[in-house]
């Protein structure tokens, strides 16, 4: 099973490691990162793999959320079947 | 393996746009807790309720954090309760609306659905003694929402019924003139009434249904009109071919959310209603849709042609997307539910002839519409007879869920609060239709009913 976590906001020094650290918190694979700076916005997506997760699903996805509050970015994660569902036939 | 303009495409939907899902409506057979001692029966159906909903709420819950998608309403559609009255023989039935209200508290959820009575073609018993005690219970309860169909395409129209309900649709709003009449905000009189319908106030269980299935709406108007702003100019097959393609992706996870949601709480999964439907958020109306694509304001002329070719668009990107679709599928048009049509009709763009031209193309009918407190119950019934007609006549469900403002004029405002909004009197023809009404009968079916 895999998720999709995306960082929106202002660039800043470590969001990369902080977003990581936070997966690998919770044993969460990141398979696939790609970022961008887009004047002084920056905007990642990370696919990872979250068979092996530790803790309940929606639970990473408010730790992630509250992590990316201290940091003034907006972090979701999302379940990949929305995406699938919703952009392929 | 992801386009990142997909990924940021669907978040910017939900965050921005306020694509979310409506409501996942649990329906429920009740039919297995008839009892001629209404205390019995009223004890079983809290406890059938209360044993096959008790993981709704939770499960829709955990499914929002899943996929990051907002679940606005958690319902529950039960199987109209003038059928479970029958076997009672006592007017106190408003015995039920308490079990259903406690049994909603006790649930969570947002709305319960199924006070109904289904009198197309005649009252069986139990219909007279449900529909008269629909304002108290009304009154006396939150969560309760009552429906009462008076007609189809097959059976013709049940003007004995028209004619009472214009009567009860005035009770329920004096019973709660102190609360902003809103008793007649939780009324609907259908005819061609779907079965599987999520939407309140008008969601029931029908008989033909399995005896607990989950079944979706989904929302997204503000997604809609997003898309044609930045489409910016095109001719009007790109406009609908545009909304289709829109559909398809709202209707997606409208079908995502039904399948999990079915397979976590090990129910079937009924049906995805392909309803485009407002709320009074700014950004999520249907009305703006429609001035997107050229219209000063909602109500002007050309308004009916714009809302069927975005019914339209609407059905045929969604039934590609989901493997079932059902209820009531159309845009919605409800008055004091959408921020463009509210401010269409304080303008005085938007009038009643109007929008009862607009319910001929599009789901669903009258809805939310606030008329004078001093509306005699005949013109209600007038208004429930004509938009019934234009059901039969369709093949459509149409519906009529008029609040007559008590205590307050044309031009003065009610306010609901929450996803029923607020929204103006407007002004109502009132031409006496008093020796029509009074004829009451029946009229019959249609040369349409006849297909076999």
């Amino acid at each position: 099973m895999k998720a999709v976590l995306t960082v929106v906001g202002k660039d800043s020094v470590g969001i990369l490691a902080k977003v990581s650290n936070g997966c690998a918190e919770f044993n969460v694979n990141i398979i696939e990162v790609s970022q961008t700076v887009l004047s002084d916005m920056f905007c990642m997506i990370m696919v990872c793999d979250i068979t092996d997760i530790s803790c309940d699903f929606g639970d990473f996805a408010d730790k992630m959320k509250a992590l990316g509050d201290t940091m003034g970015m907006s972090i979701h994660v999302m379940h990949e079947d929305i995406f699938n569902s919703m952009h392929s036939i | 393996m992801y386009n990142t303009h997909d990924i940021l495409e669907t978040i910017k939907m939900i965050e921005e746009e306020h694509l979310d899902i409506r409501t996942v409506t649990m329906g429920i057979s009740l039919l297995d807790c008839i009892d001629s001692d209404i205390d019995k029966a009223c004890e079983k159906v809290y406890r059938k309720i209360t044993t096959c909903a008790a993981e709704l709420v939770p499960v829709c819950e955990r499914i929002e954090k899943k996929y990051g998608i907002p679940i606005i309403n958690k319902r529950i559609a039960v199987t109209p309760i003038a059928m479970l009255a029958s076997a009672c023989q006592t007017s106190k039935v408003v015995k039920f609306a308490l079990t259903l209200e406690k049994a909603a508290r006790a649930m969570g959820v947002n709305f319960i659905g199924g006070y109904s009575a289904l009198v197309g073609k005649g009252f069986a018993s139990g219909d007279y003694a449900l529909i008269e005690s629909i304002p108290e219970a009304l009154s006396i309860t939150d969560h309760v929402c009552s429906s009462v169909n008076i007609g189809s395409t097959k059976a013709g129209l049940n003007m004995d019924a028209v004619k009472m309900m214009g009567k009860i649709v005035r009770q329920a709003a004096e019973l709660t003139a102190d609360r902003n009449c809103i008793g007649a905000a939780k009324l609907v009189v259908f005819c061609n009434a779907p079965e599987d319908n999520p939407f309140m106030a008008g969601a029931f269980h029908g008989v033909g249904e399995p005896d607990c299935v989950i079944n979706v709406g989904v929302s997204g108007p503000g997604v809609v009109r997003a898309a044609l702003e930045k489409a910016g100019d095109m001719d009007l097959s790109g406009v609908a071919e545009l909304i289709k393609r829109t559909a398809f992706k709202i209707t997606r996870v409208g079908q995502l959310v039904a399948r999990e949601a079915a397979t976590a709480l090990g129910v079937p999964f009924g049906i995805v209603d392909l309803s485009l439907a407002p709320t009074p958020a700014v950004g999520d109306s249907v009305a703006h849709i429609l001035e997107e694509v050229g219209l000063e304001q909602c109500g002007a002329c050309g308004t009916t042609a714009a809302l069927a070719m975005l019914n339209d668009a609407v059905k045929k990107g969604g039934v590609m997307a989901s493997s079932h679709v059902g209820g009531l599928s159309g845009a919605f048009i409800p008055v004091t539910e959408d921020a463009g049509m509210i401010d269409a009709a304080r303008a005085g763009t938007l009038t009643i002839e109007k929008l009862e031209a607009m319910t001929a193309v599009c789901s669903v009918g009258l809805d939310m519409i606030n008329i004078p407190g001093d509306t005699p119950p005949e013109v209600i019934s007038a208004i429930i007879a004509d938009e019934a007609a234009i059901g039969m006549i369709n093949s459509k469900t149409t519906a009529v869920r008029v609040i007559p403002a008590i205590g307050k004029k044309v031009g003065e405002e009610l306010e609901f609060g929450g996803l029923l909004g607020s929204g103006p009197v407007m002004k109502v023809n009132t031409a006496s239709p008093l020796k029509f009404i009074n004829r009451a009968g029946r009229i019959p079916a249609p040369i349409q009913s006849l297909k076999n």
